[in-house]
């Protein structure tokens, strides 16, 4: 290809992103097209088929390596075909078609849990009135055009793009916060408290960005891993940089001590959208976390190991903390997301040795949390769920099926063998100690330990206790819920009993490009 | 020391997984097929761990015929970590053997005599179902052929554990206990695992032969390391000092359970796991020196809180924990002592489970009471449950010429034979014990079975069904005859996993300690005789001191309460303090907005987010101090 000097575009390799994004803006014709009574079946139908397509072409594109944008036969950074970026990417629209099938919910409570109209004002006589109606379903662009940014994000080769993919990721997965039917204003509250953190944790990448630039005269990652080693620039501008692109980073994947948003947001949203964030969110931000740092910010390693450590340990041993005393199932999943981000931190510190097995981290993690939050979307008393444990007691009598399941994604959670939990735990630790990462590890399994009471305690609250009066039902899931809890189950099942087959896909999938 | 290979399995050998398959697919039949299983599931239960005996006879005798005594089976790679390979694998050599022809040969009789204990259970079932999963587990955790498998299993006999004591849910007691042994169990799972990490990190393997052959190389720090936590993991499972209060605890569960988990099997996977990784331990002294001081202090103590208790159950319980001990005692003196732990823990299963159906028997007949001040005068009416009772007694307190004496003096000779001055104190404290067990075990047999009746009113005690019975005499027999019967045979036996070891010579012959010995013994159990033959009050009177820390079984609940609970709950307050005003009154503030208070939410509302805000920037400002700091140095 060197014979010729203008744009290359490899788009095979970009197709993933294409056809999502493509399919988003489908979904925005069809509201205005599609009449009302058919707009879901068809929105589900493109959004699903949008994602399985993205996921073949992301399987297509196996074994490339390479930039997707070319000069001349020089690669641009800006997006990059590589092993981990084609694994998050295919994880990420998995996790996403699973996700769409529990937006698309509507048998456990009627018209689902989303609102026709956002902008009629919260508990006014128009909103009881539009309580009757289906939900809106704009939800469905909105989510593909999410799940498209976070597919960018993790094969963004430089800073911009990156920025770019961010805020792709962030904006419409804030206004789904606010989208719930029922107890709206925590959901709108959640949903503003997430816009103005968010805005400010960008305000930090954009300022982490210029200083990089400054310092290396180029936002390539690659390029900022070369300056590293050879600018002549003060290393002020690399340090104040790193601090701030990480504070924004760790922002989303919530660390402590940037991690307060979670359990206010991961409550008041809509359930299947906090779903979508702790399985696809945490794989699209600990995507970029491992391709900052083993790009980028390797060179740099012994300048941030200090404190992205403090940070882990923090997030392993707070998360873990504050997960004991919640009464709320909903907050105790989303603390239990912050001391997982920890366990994660120690990967993308360990760099290379342990980019496979954090990325089987993400995916094991991903399915049982989903299908965790799809449960929990089961459980109600009356219209709403019933998220408060003590609703829980006892559930093991009236509904075993569902406690079963519940009682086994609580022990997948907990890291108990046969589950991925324990399979996914063990092959990080093990490759972070084997970097050398003893101490974290050992924390790391405290931690564990520690955040193993929670889980249980719901398990005995499942079998052990009498059931509260007027307990809250469980209603049957549509085949819609009922596949993503199945597929939640069969995925901790299968990635427990037989990971094999996976941590050899990883474990081929585990090189950047340019390291 | 040579280097240490297993021949890979052939001929019968390599069906080695079966002894597992058998009872786990017992399990998932009877979990599955559900009520329709209700009429034969507990005949299934037996057939499967009795077909599993029948093997693991087989599998003993051709490992007997192979030169080498061991046969490794690959299956498959569980998991590939960085280079590390972890397989499925499974070794039969000749210290599984014994652990597989004991798990599933008194098991096999537990087994059959649950289907007697539990006929009027309506979760008979279910009881099997999980009953044939702990015994699965159980085979995994001993023929598991590196560390991880064993973790696997370990992991599993703790689940299936839980699940047996808890098994009577509806009562609060019994729900508490199940959760009281998964937790205590988990805090020591950390050790097992952190053992495993250490090993990955400095030898790269978990794999038994790799790790034994490695072991020498390794740093004094490691293999310190390394041992102290495979000791804190073996503590957690055997109810060892200071992890031993959930094991009496434990006794809320059906009382075969109780003879099989509790007494025969699980608890001594910590022997187990020592003596396995008996490589690592001989290594390094201070490793050994805190095994055996760990026994020595749990055998006393278990003993001193068995002479204080009422509970039929509850004596025999601290009885496990105080005999568990002798056998750390024995692993943890080293050489030639080894073999005589995995003795005195084979002829301890034998009447251990015997004196436990035992007492479920009698229990059975007393209305499933426990208190041994409301029983006496048994033996006329329950004379079987009597003599076979009498046989597990006789093996327990080791006179001449029963189970015990062949299994524990040899052990009390050996804690003397240590060099200096630990060989008077160990030694002195395992005499000692002697005449402890003598006496507790004494007094728990003459209340029971002879004296003065004392029953409440209601009672109209009978001789348990032959399904009972029968395990009971065979228990009985094994009782009187095992502990001579495998002396010498299993020493010689295990050879090829423990070395050959000569007899150590120590302050003491061992016709000195069979003396003093059998002097003590005798000494506990006439004094029991004399003080307990004309029975006992029936209610437990006030009493010195002593006997009081006894009862309150020596402060190890105190300790529990004051060192972890209290700071646990403090620490618990404080951070739903901090969740209450920090977190909930978002939440609370919008309820008062609905209420109508507008304004108090906006206030409250901007606070938060403006403190979440301030958390992100003072975490800012700490990356970017703690990056200066870092570069400045």
């Amino acid at each position: 290809m060197s014979e010729s000097s203008g744009l290359q575009i490899d788009w095979a390799g970009l197709a993933p992103l294409v056809i999502v994004f493509v399919a988003a803006f489908a979904g925005l014709l069809v509201e205005a097209a599609v009449p009302k009574a058919r707009r879901l079946p068809v929105q589900v139908a493109l959004a699903v088929a949008a994602l399985a397509s993205a996921f073949v072409a992301v399987v297509v594109n196996a074994d490339k390596n390479g930039a997707v944008f070319s000069i001349g036969g020089t690669g641009l950074g800006s997006v990059v075909i590589d092993g981990p970026g084609l694994f998050l990417q295919g994880t990420i629209a998995a996790l996403a078609i699973v996700a769409v099938l529990l937006l698309a919910e509507r048998r456990t409570v009627r018209g689902g849990d989303f609102v026709a109209e956002a902008a009629v004002v919260a508990d006014s006589a128009a909103d009881i009135e539009q309580r009757r109606e289906d939900g809106a379903t704009e939800i469905f662009p909105l989510t593909l055009f999410a799940v498209g940014g976070m597919m960018m994000f993790v094969t963004s080769g430089d800073l911009l793009t990156m920025f770019v993919a961010l805020e792709m990721l962030s904006l419409p997965l804030y206004l789904l916060c606010g989208l719930a039917k029922r107890r709206r204003l925590i959901s709108q509250e959640a949903a503003l408290k997430y816009f103005l953190l968010g805005a400010f944790a960008s305000a930090f990448y954009v300022y982490g960005m210029a200083m990089l630039y400054g310092f290396a005269g180029t936002v390539d990652l690659a390029g900022i891993n070369q300056a590293g080693v050879s600018s002549g620039q003060p290393r002020m501008f690399l340090y104040i940089g790193v601090a701030m692109i990480a504070v924004a980073l760790l922002f989303k994947a919530a660390a402590v001590p940037f991690h307060m948003w979670t359990p206010d947001v991961y409550t008041g949203a809509p359930t299947p959208v906090t779903a979508l964030m702790a399985a696809c969110v945490k794989v699209a931000a600990f995507g970029g976390l491992l391709r900052v740092f083993n790009v980028g910010l390797a060179s740099s390693a012994w300048d941030w190991h200090l404190i992205l450590t403090i940070i882990a340990v923090a997030t392993m041993i707070g998360g873990a903390i504050f997960a004991v005393t919640q009464r709320n199932i909903k907050r105790l999943l989303a603390y239990s997301s912050i001391a997982n981000a920890g366990y994660l931190l120690i990967g993308v510190i360990a760099l290379g040795d342990a980019v496979g097995q954090t990325m089987f981290y993400l995916a094991a993690y991903g399915f049982t949390v989903i299908a965790a939050f799809a449960v929990v979307s089961l459980v109600r008393d009356g219209d709403e769920e019933a998220t408060h444990l003590a609703r829980w007691a006892g559930l093991g009598k009236n509904s075993p099926g569902t406690a079963v399941v519940f009682t086994i994604l609580m022990l997948a959670l907990a890291g108990l063998p046969f589950t991925s939990g324990f399979t996914a735990k063990f092959s990080l630790f093990a490759a972070a100690v084997q970097a050398d990462e003893l101490g974290l590890v050992i924390v790391g399994v405290v931690s564990s330990a520690i955040l193993a009471f929670p889980y249980l305690r719901v398990v005995v609250l499942l079998w052990l206790s009498e059931p509260a009066p007027g307990a809250p039902t469980v209603n049957l899931p549509s085949p819609m819920a009922g596949t993503v809890v199945a597929a939640g189950v069969a995925a901790t099942l299968v990635l427990g009993v037989a990971p094999g087959f996976l941590l050899e896909i990883v474990d081929q999938a585990s090189t950047f490009l340019n390291t | 020391m040579d280097e240490i290979s297993y021949a890979p399995a052939e001929g019968l050998l390599s069906f080695t997984w079966a002894l597992i398959a058998l009872p786990a697919l017992g399990a998932a039949v009877l979990l599955l097929a559900g009520r329709r299983a209700d009429k034969w599931g507990h005949w299934l239960g037996v057939t499967t761990i009795g077909a599993a005996f029948a093997l693991a006879l087989g599998l003993f005798g051709s490992l007997a015929g192979l030169e080498n005594k061991s046969a490794h089976l690959d299956l498959f790679t569980i998991l590939s970590v960085g280079g590390t390979e972890i397989e499925a694998s499974f070794l039969f050599d000749p210290l599984s053997a014994v652990f597989c022809l004991l798990i599933t040969g008194v098991g096999f009789l537990i087994h059959v005599y649950a289907v007697g204990y539990m006929a009027h259970d309506a979760g008979r079932r279910k009881f099997f179902a999980y009953f044939n999963l702990f015994a699965a587990a159980m085979l995994v955790l001993v023929l598991g052929g590196n560390y991880f498998m064993t973790f696997v299993g370990w992991e599993g006999v703790g689940l299936a554990s839980y699940l047996l004591i808890a098994f009577w849910q509806l009562k609060p007691a019994a729900a508490t206990a199940g959760k009281k042994a998964f937790l205590t169990n988990r805090v020591a799972d950390v050790g097992f695992l952190l053992a495993m990490f250490t090993m990955l990190g400095t030898l790269g393997t978990v794999d038994f032969a790799e790790v034994f052959n490695g072991a020498a190389s390794l740093s004094a720090g490691t293999s310190l390391a390394i041992g102290l936590l495979l000791l804190a993991a073996a503590c957690g499972k055997s109810g060892q000092w200071p992890f031993q209060t959930w094991l009496p605890d434990a006794m809320e569960g059906p009382t075969p359970v109780s003879a099989l988990i509790h007494a025969a099997t699980m608890v001594t996977a910590g022997v187990y796991l020592i003596a396995r990784s008996n490589v690592i331990f001989s290594l390094n002294p201070d490793v050994q020196t805190a095994v055996v001081v760990v026994g020595a202090l749990t055998l006393l103590f278990g003993a001193v809180v068995g002479c204080a208790k009422d509970d039929i159950k509850r004596v025999l319980a601290w009885s496990t924990v105080s005999q568990i001990g002798y056998m750390f005692l024995a692993v943890g003196l080293g050489g030639a002592a080894f073999a005589l732990g995995i003795i005195h823990l084979l002829a301890h299963g034998f009447f251990k489970a015997g004196l436990f159906l035992g007492s479920g028997s009698v229990m059975h007949a007393m209305n499933d009471q426990t208190d041994i001040r409301r029983f006496g005068g048994l033996w006329r009416t329950m004379p079987l449950t009597y003599a076979t009772f009498a046989a597990g007694w006789l093996a327990i307190i080791g006179l001449f010429p029963f189970s015990g004496y062949f299994s524990k003096d040899p052990i009390i000779a050996a804690a003397f034979a240590r060099e200096g001055w630990q060989g008077w104190v160990v030694g002195g404290a395992a005499l000692l014990g002697a005449a402890l067990t003598a006496f507790y075990m004494t007094r728990l047999f003459v209340l029971t079975f002879h004296g003065p009746k004392r029953w409440t009113e209601d009672v109209h005690p009978h001789e348990s069904p032959a399904i009972m019975t029968g395990p009971l005499v065979l228990l009985g027999l094994g009782s009187l005859a095992a502990g001579g019967l495998m002396a010498s045979p299993v020493t010689e036996w295990l050879v090829p996993v423990f070395g050959e070891h000569h007899e150590p010579h120590g302050h003491l012959t061992h016709m000195q300690v069979t003396i003093a010995t059998t002097a003590a013994v005798v000494l506990g159990a006439g004094l029991a005789w004399l003080l307990f033959r004309g029975g006992t009050d029936e209610v437990p009177r006030a009493a010195a001191w002593p006997v009081r820390l006894a009862r309150a079984d020596l402060g190890g609940e105190a300790v529990n309460r004051g060192l972890f609970e209290r700071p646990g709950r403090l620490a618990a307050s404080a951070s739903v303090a901090v969740d209450g005003r920090v977190v909930d009154g978002a939440v609370n503030g919008l309820s008062a907005a609905i209420g109508g208070s507008s304004r108090r939410l906006l206030t409250l509302q901007t606070g938060f987010v403006r403190s979440y805000a301030l958390s992100i920037l003072s975490g800012a400002v700490i990356v970017v101090a703690a990056l200066m700091v870092v570069v400045t140095q």
